[in-house]
């Protein structure tokens, strides 16, 4: 029973991961390519790699990283670097002469079998291998000095390195290798893996299926190693150092591979961003970005693999979809509109429900009774300006202009961390849940039963 | 001499201006219960921290099985106070000061005075841990489960030791849930997973009424046998100390004052003054 | 040498900036061990409501209102973010100080529309003056004159009060000066007041050098001056101010020569050297682990 649990989960990520690689294939070849979906899932997939590898470190090893934009800054230059084609590096470097390295792994496969899907895939998984291993070997060299270091000292001396490495990739020095301060572009991206046929037309579209199949297999790799020996030492560190080094674990040795594996996966995400975002720029890698990284990790559930996963795509689904229209004014006209009503609905929800919960968890801790009135009186003004909205129509959504979604979000964001510290999956894992389930289903069952024969 | 399991010589720890270790020489023979007594404050889990790697002694050398695996001279002004003291001992300048893992590599396991389990984890994992260091993988073997057999004897050997412990109803309860007692048990059935040669128990009674203490003492004694283990522990629980201890240390202010079997140290002048003091008019 | 002499003044005023700021990091720090990621943002919101009340209020009004306003807000940002995270694992204090951050940066955006807003030019200080030959804004001397008085009044107000006793009692052990009668929430509230108080004099000095505020504006401020207060050893006021110093100075210097792109990265190479060297900073004390 304690054996198989492991392997049970194991299956069942897999089966889940195929269904769900086949279920974007459907998605993506049935639905119209503008769909927003496409955009979330893409981002999603991506940033799902990189919150899970950040998980690693902070979640499951303890240690309270922030370098995780550097990482990623390394993978994304490092796969911009060997697939930009070789043909397109005079225009791309033009600041600079030209590049200093005039080599591309897909350039390499297309010399040896030809042009085409062949070459573009190998060349662009072997670059994504090159971004992890470079960002992995960094990773060892900072982890040298950076790890002694207790938590918040080695979040500050992380997050120090990501502005370091930012500053050293836009160095003019460097440019013949890292552009400098500009884009690196022209490399392959997710749309380079639509299959079209002779006259161009798009007759299989794999555009989001390849960075589900590549963060997914990453994801994977990453619960395996959770599950493993090394996955349960790395727990013992972070429940309790000294009797993890009592126990014959090597502190040392086992942080810094912590460390490594974190930022080698961070360095394969960072490679997916670049090739989402279709370019490599290093401003775009910034402190704030790890903060991003960091709270929607906090939100999925710090030390749940499926938490990260769930709450990166519900992140990036309101940001870039859901909460969209926050940032401009909205006006709602005719009564009856479906927009409309989903509106109202949604917000209704969030009112009654996040005051329920609110005054339940107040209810709780029985004290902070002004915190409760405070509540309250925001539910009721919410409340009676949707009665309002609902009676009058027409009526211009208050305060919805630019920059209001992220308002929003980090107002959420502050509520999840001061009242819903564990997040949405806190540190179980889907499987968890639903083993727990099906045994209380059995549970149930066999008391009925039992119940029947008396 | 050839069956000498802990050989502590000479060993100082000095914090600052406080010496909590002074100049304590002591061992422990295989098979041996040994305790170590004093007063609080008197240095004995400060022994026990330079012996398993958690300090690194400022002058002093520890052996184990005939080797030295911790050795430490002071360097600079605190040079010529240690090298007077202890010169003529170490010639050779080799200095060792292994981390606490590797120490429990060599076969030295403890339990630690507030129990230090990973609390957050099942007693499975628990003892699981325990066997990370002695298994043979890698991480791309452990990590992508490529080696099935290792995993498997280790999970297989955890539960064997659980079920010996009789801890195996509990193996899939959260650590920190169990009792106190239960807490206690699983350290050193813990202790027990990293295979050691020498056992090291802080204060393993603490918290424990008279009839725990006496199943402890009975339970200390079998795992001895069972597990082929020397013991060297620190208790304040006389009882306990006085029904399994073969030797006994006592120390006081980081020095040993006197040791013997437990009915010579019993009746000791000098360690009814360690612990009751001695009145200053006397 | 008349270009090394400027870079140096200016540095010294740059420093001087990071040392009011650095306070709020060191003394918070002290107290609760929490880099309080939000003292940046709480710095660049003083310099947008300066901005935004200097609209409507006269000049010295609005001075006086920025420093309240900025305490006021230094005091709520403890009681609802960091207060109730009080008795969990010290990561979650740290993960709600990093979302405090995300959501002044964000408001900041909301309010200005994400463009840079000018600041007003401050009476006197912004007047240029010529000293040893290179002409600056008064601000750069007024700067470490205002710094020193500051930290003496500060060091006074610790050493010779009532709650500067009870801070530096709390700063030492939390439980036991509970246990002692001190009132640990008026403390910790009294410790943020006085950071966000001087952050506020911090922006008003630093922001008439800059000229405009974008939502970003405090962030990298805020941790440079975290810097300084590592480098000076966290915990303590003197050593955050000298470390101030010695990174405003550095920074000026590295700013003025070939590699200004370092500027940024030079300061945090610096924080890695000392953390790694000397842990605890210039003047940091000791501890050690209990086992």
């Amino acid at each position: 029973m304690v054996g198989t649990k492991g392997k049970k989960t194991l299956v069942t990520s897999f089966v889940c991961l195929a269904l769900l690689l086949v279920l974007v294939i459907i998605l993506e070849n049935t639905l119209k390519p503008t769909n927003m979906l496409f955009t979330v899932l893409k981002k999603g997939a991506v940033y799902a790699l990189v919150v899970v590898s950040m998980n690693v470190l902070n979640g499951f090893t303890g240690l309270f990283s922030l370098g995780q934009s550097g990482f990623m800054l390394l993978g994304a230059y490092t796969y911009a670097i060997f697939t930009i084609p070789v043909a397109d590096r005079e225009n791309i470097y033009y600041l600079y002469n030209g590049a200093a390295l005039n080599f591309s792994f897909p350039d390499m496969f297309a010399s040896i079998f030809g042009e085409g899907y062949a070459a573009t895939f190998f060349g662009v998984i072997l670059a994504l291998i090159a971004a992890g291993i470079v960002a992995a070997f960094v990773a060892f060299l900072i982890g040298l000095p950076v790890l002694r270091l207790k938590s918040d000292y080695l979040a500050i001396a992380t997050l120090g390195f990501g502005e370091i490495i930012r500053a050293i990739f836009q160095w003019n020095a460097l440019g013949k290798v890292t552009n400098g301060a500009n884009a690196l572009k022209s490399f392959p991206t997710f749309s380079d893996f639509n299959i079209t046929n002779a006259d161009g037309e798009v007759i299989l579209r794999l555009s989001t299926f390849f960075p589900f199949l590549i963060a997914g297999a990453c994801i994977v790799v990453i619960c395996m190693l959770i599950n493993s020996s090394y996955g349960r030492a790395f727990k013992a560190i972070r429940e309790n150092e000294i009797a993890a080094e009592a126990m014959g674990i090597n502190l040392a040795h086992h942080k810094r591979l912590s460390f490594m594996i974190s930022s080698f996966f961070a360095g394969v995400g960072g490679a997916l961003f670049a090739m989402f975002a279709t370019q490599a720029q290093a401003k775009t890698f910034t402190s704030s970005m790890t903060y991003e990284i960091l709270l929607i990790m906090v939100i999925g559930g710090i030390g749940s693999i499926s938490g990260s996963c769930i709450g990166t795509f519900l992140y990036v689904a309101c940001s870039e979809w859901w909460l969209r229209f926050l940032d401009s004014q909205v006006v709602f006209t005719s009564v009856g509109a479906p927009s409309r009503v989903i509106f109202l609905a949604v917000f209704a929800i969030v009112v009654v429900g996040g005051a329920v919960l609110l005054i339940r968890h107040e209810m709780k801790t029985k004290k902070r009774k002004w915190a409760m009135a405070l509540l309250a009186a925001v539910a009721a003004a919410l409340m009676v300006w949707w009665i309002m909205f609902v009676a009058t129509g027409n009526l211009i959504l208050p305060l919805a202009k630019n920059g209001f979604r992220m308002v929003v979000f980090s107002i959420v964001i502050m509520i999840i961390v001061l009242f819903f510290r564990r997040g949405i999956m806190g540190d179980k894992e889907l499987t968890d849940v639903a083993i727990a389930l099906s045994r209380k289903m059995k549970a149930k069952k066999a008391a009925k039963t039992g119940e029947v024969a008396k | 001499m050839s069956d000498r399991v802990l050989n502590v010589e000479n060993v100082t720890m000095q914090f600052g201006g406080v010496v909590a270790v002074n100049n304590l020489s002591l061992h422990v023979d295989k098979g041996e219960i040994v305790a170590l007594i004093g007063p609080n404050g008197a240095g004995k889990t400060t022994a026990f921290n330079c012996i398993t790697g958690v300090y690194e002694p400022t002058n002093g050398m520890v052996e184990f099985m005939g080797k030295p695996i911790i050795c430490n001279h002071p360097a600079g002004k605190m040079k010529a106070a240690y090298q007077g003291e202890n010169g003529s001992l170490y010639t050779e300048k080799k200095v060792l000061n292994p981390t606490p893992d590797r120490i429990t590599a060599l076969g030295i396991a403890r339990t630690f005075q507030n129990i230090r389990l990973f609390s957050a984890l099942t007693v499975f994992e628990n003892v699981l841990i325990a066997k990370h260091m002695r298994a043979k993988q890698n991480v791309f073997t452990s990590g992508l489960h490529l080696n099935h057999s290792e995993e498997k004897r280790m999970r297989e050997e955890s539960m064997a030791l659980l079920e010996e412990q009789g801890l195996a109803h509990l193996a899939n309860e959260v650590a920190g849930s169990l009792p106190y007692g239960l807490q206690r048990h699983l350290e050193i059935a813990r202790a027990l997973a990293t295979e050691p040669k020498l056992l090291l128990l802080d204060e393993p009674a603490a918290g424990m009424n008279p009839q725990e203490t006496i199943e402890l003492a009975e339970f200390i004694r079998e795992i001895k046998d069972t597990h082929d283990l020397t013991v060297f522990l620190i208790e304040h629980h006389m009882d306990l100390v006085m029904r399994i201890s073969d030797r006994i240390y006592v120390i006081d202010f980081g020095s040993v004052i006197m040791q013997g079997e437990p009915a010579v140290v019993r009746n000791d002048q000098r360690v009814i003054d360690a612990y009751l003091g001695v009145a200053e008019d006397a | 040498m008349q270009y090394i002499v400027s870079l140096f003044i200016s540095g010294i005023s740059l420093g001087g900036q990071y040392a009011l700021i650095a306070i709020g990091y060191t003394m918070v720090y002290g107290i609760l061990r929490l880099i309080n990621f939000a003292h940046g943002d709480v710095f660049m919101v003083a310099g947008l409501i300066m901005i935004y009340m200097s609209t409507v209020l006269p000049l010295p009004v609005t001075m006086v209102l920025v420093l309240i306003l900025t305490a006021v807000l230094g005091f709520l940002i403890e009681r609802v973010a960091y207060a109730p995270l009080r008795q969990y694992p010290r990561m979650s204090s740290m993960i709600s100080a990093i979302g405090v951050s995300y959501l002044l940066q964000n408001a900041a955006t909301y309010i200005t529309g994400g463009l840079p807003q000018m600041y007003p030019s401050l009476p006197f200080l912004s007047n240029t003056v010529t000293i040893f030959g290179t002409s600056t804004k008064y601000v750069t001397i007024v700067t470490p004159i205002l710094v020193i008085i500051l930290v003496v009044a500060l060091t006074q107000l610790i050493n010779h009060t009532k709650i500067g006793m009870a801070m530096r009692a709390v700063s030492k052990d939390f439980e036991t000066s509970q246990l002692m009668g001190i009132k640990i929430n008026s403390v910790i509230s009294m410790t943020f007041v006085i950071g966000s108080f001087l952050a506020a004099i911090g922006s008003m000095l630093y922001f008439t050098n800059y000229s405009s505020i974008v939502p970003l504006s405090g962030a990298m401020p805020g941790l440079k001056a975290f810097v300084a207060a590592v480098f000076g050893g966290i915990g303590s006021v003197p050593g955050a101010v000298i470390g101030a110093f010695i990174i405003g100075i550095v920074e000026s210097l590295v700013k003025g020569s070939d590699f200004s792109v370092f500027s940024d990265a030079f300061t945090f190479a610096l924080l890695i050297v000392i953390l790694v060297v000397k842990p605890t900073g210039l003047f940091g004390e000791k501890t050690t682990d209990k086992v």
